[in-house]
């Protein structure tokens, strides 16, 4: 019965699981853009290396200081993070009174020294992460073979989407981001400590591209060019999305995830460009993005 | 019990000014708006500044509260110079803005916009209070913020600065663009914020509202004030208000 169109079950659902994990990455990324953008009005570009950064500080924790995955889950994201929140203080703080494209070319800039560093010290080879041992084997659906590994990463991202989501939409916090989004001026004059929360916020948003790079470590190949690939579709994600959506942000994360996944069953020549199709539709209809809200 | 600790300050006994502005100036961007504003606000008065168009009275407030980028001379409160604290420190000495835009966020629900401002002083005025005065936003608490009324709107954004603690209010237009029968309504409030120790000072075109709560009156016109009027020598200098007025 799951003979579908004369495709084997495995093969399809084998698909859908890669597409899967790689929405995952989408939400998550596209996630901390959101977040970034709604409140810093940047695009940040260095979202990319920020990832591959989280990724690098796994590999070195694990093999310079010997600590573990699980450990690097929490240390790896607040490092990235930190050095997020440096990065906004000595920079991007200046550009704030000036246009978008300041913002973009600065980050754009950031994410370029900071790749070609990675690229100078490590090459482009690529480092392999060994897999913690609760990871490795998997479970037989009957249906098809999931690896816990890539159970882990789909798990694990959704619930930090999930988390962000209710953190920023039911919290008494997220009601402060939103409003500050909004009109800083009032919510300043209110008495809260907006500059401080536009720092922590770019940090965060950073911390969960760091978060997104710890969870491939140990299934994709860990190199400095990891995320200048990943970060355009992540973009189209966005604009498909909507910018600033933080729902908009994860829903198309991993539903463009999954129509990537079925396209490769069954256009497999479609695949890697289906997201840009999807996007240039969707520009067409709704400029502003399926989840946007047109000002 | 918040009044009483604002009368054990020897200040506010003293019938000195609680706000005092001395050559206040102030920019957008290059142009000069505010050139010398002049005039003190005493403990628990209401006080307008009344004036055309343009003649910088929503500035003045602004420049008080801090959020203009460029503003010289001198903001006093309490006897403390705010003149150069970042607005979120005016605000924490217990000052209270209310934009003319009013401000309400639309990402957030009426609850969250009445919640919003943290409590800079101790004694605000409890929710009870406030639905008590404000009975439609009770009702209106898990709407967004900006599917409320022009009314209701505005009084949702008095209603969440008086949870704040804050004792001084800065209220920019609160009847623009509103009905009557509003309008009547948010005269009230004023007139009961006043008996309960607040101070006010209220940004107004109508000069009509104007009389029914405030104690005194001044002129503001071309970035200064030119005159202060105390309300009950207002009908005595209607003829003088009307030239300034342009009415």
């Amino acid at each position: 019965m799951f003979e579908l169109l004369g495709i084997p079950p495995q093969a399809l659902f084998g698909q859908l699981l890669l597409g899967l994990i790689n929405g995952s990455f989408y939400a998550i990324l596209s996630l901390g853009l959101a977040v970034i953008f709604g409140l810093l009005n940047i695009i940040n570009f260095t979202h990319g290396a920020q990832y591959m950064l989280g990724a690098f500080v796994t590999w070195m924790l694990l093999n310079y200081l010997g600590v573990n995955y699980w450990w690097s889950l929490l240390i790896a994201p607040v490092a990235v993070g930190i050095t997020g929140v440096i990065l906004e203080r000595l920079f991007i703080r200046r550009l704030y009174h000036l246009d978008h494209l300041y913002g973009l070319l600065l980050t754009f800039g950031l994410a370029l020294i900071t790749t070609g560093i990675f690229k100078q010290i490590f090459g482009v080879s690529g480092l392999p992460y060994q897999a913690p041992p609760l990871l490795s084997g998997g479970h037989n659906l009957g249906f098809m073979y999931l690896p816990n590994s890539r159970a882990w990463v789909i798990i694990a991202s959704a619930v930090v989407c999930l988390a962000t989501w209710f953190v920023i939409e039911k919290t008494k916090l997220g009601a402060y981001l939103r409003a500050a989004t909004e009109n800083p001026t009032l919510v300043g004059a209110f008495g809260v400590n907006v500059p401080l929360m536009i720092t922590l916020t770019y940090g965060f948003g950073v911390a969960l591209a760091g978060f997104a790079g710890v969870l491939a470590a140990p299934i994709y190949a860990i190199n400095p060019v990891m995320g200048e690939n990943l970060i355009i579709v992540v973009f189209a994600v966005v604009v498909i999305g909507g910018m600033g959506s933080i729902l908009g942000s994860i829903v198309t994360g991993f539903g463009l995830g999954l129509i990537e996944g079925l396209t490769r069953v069954f256009y497999p020549e479609g695949s890697a460009v289906v997201i840009f199709v999807i996007m240039a539709l969707v520009l067409l209809v709704k400029p502003a993005g399926l989840f946007g809200r047109t000002a | 019990m918040a009044e009483a600790a604002f009368a054990t300050n020897p200040q506010a006994d003293a019938g000195s000014p609680l706000l005092s502005v001395k050559g206040l100036e102030a920019w957008y961007g290059e142009s000069h708006v505010l050139h010398g504003i002049d005039f003190d606000v005493r403990f628990g008065e209401v006080v307008t500044l009344l004036g055309r168009n343009g003649a910088g009275k929503t500035t003045t407030l602004k420049a008080i509260m801090g959020v203009l980028p460029k503003r010289t001379g001198s903001v006093q409160f309490q006897g403390k110079e705010l003149m150069h604290a970042p607005a979120r420190f005016v605000a924490r000495e217990g000052i209270a803005w209310c934009p003319e835009e009013r401000g309400i966020f639309s990402s957030l629900s009426v609850e969250e916009n009445l919640m919003l401002p943290p409590q800079v002083k101790p004694g605000g005025m409890s929710l009870d209070r406030i639905f008590e005065l404000f009975p439609n936003l009770k009702e209106r608490l898990s709407s967004q913020g900006t599917k409320l009324s022009g009314g209701e709107q505005q009084m949702l954004a008095i209603a969440r600065i008086l949870r704040t603690g804050a004792k001084m209010l800065l209220l920019d237009e609160p009847t623009e663009g509103l009905a009557p029968v509003i309008i009547q309504q948010i005269g009230h409030t004023i007139a009961r914020l006043k008996q309960e120790g607040f101070t006010i000072i209220l940004v107004e075109q109508n000069f009509r509202f104007a009389s029914t709560v405030a104690d005194r009156h001044y002129v503001v016109e071309q970035g200064k004030v030119i005159d202060m009027i105390p309300n009950d020598q207002l009908e005595a200098n209607i003829d003088k208000l009307h030239a300034y007025l342009g009415v």
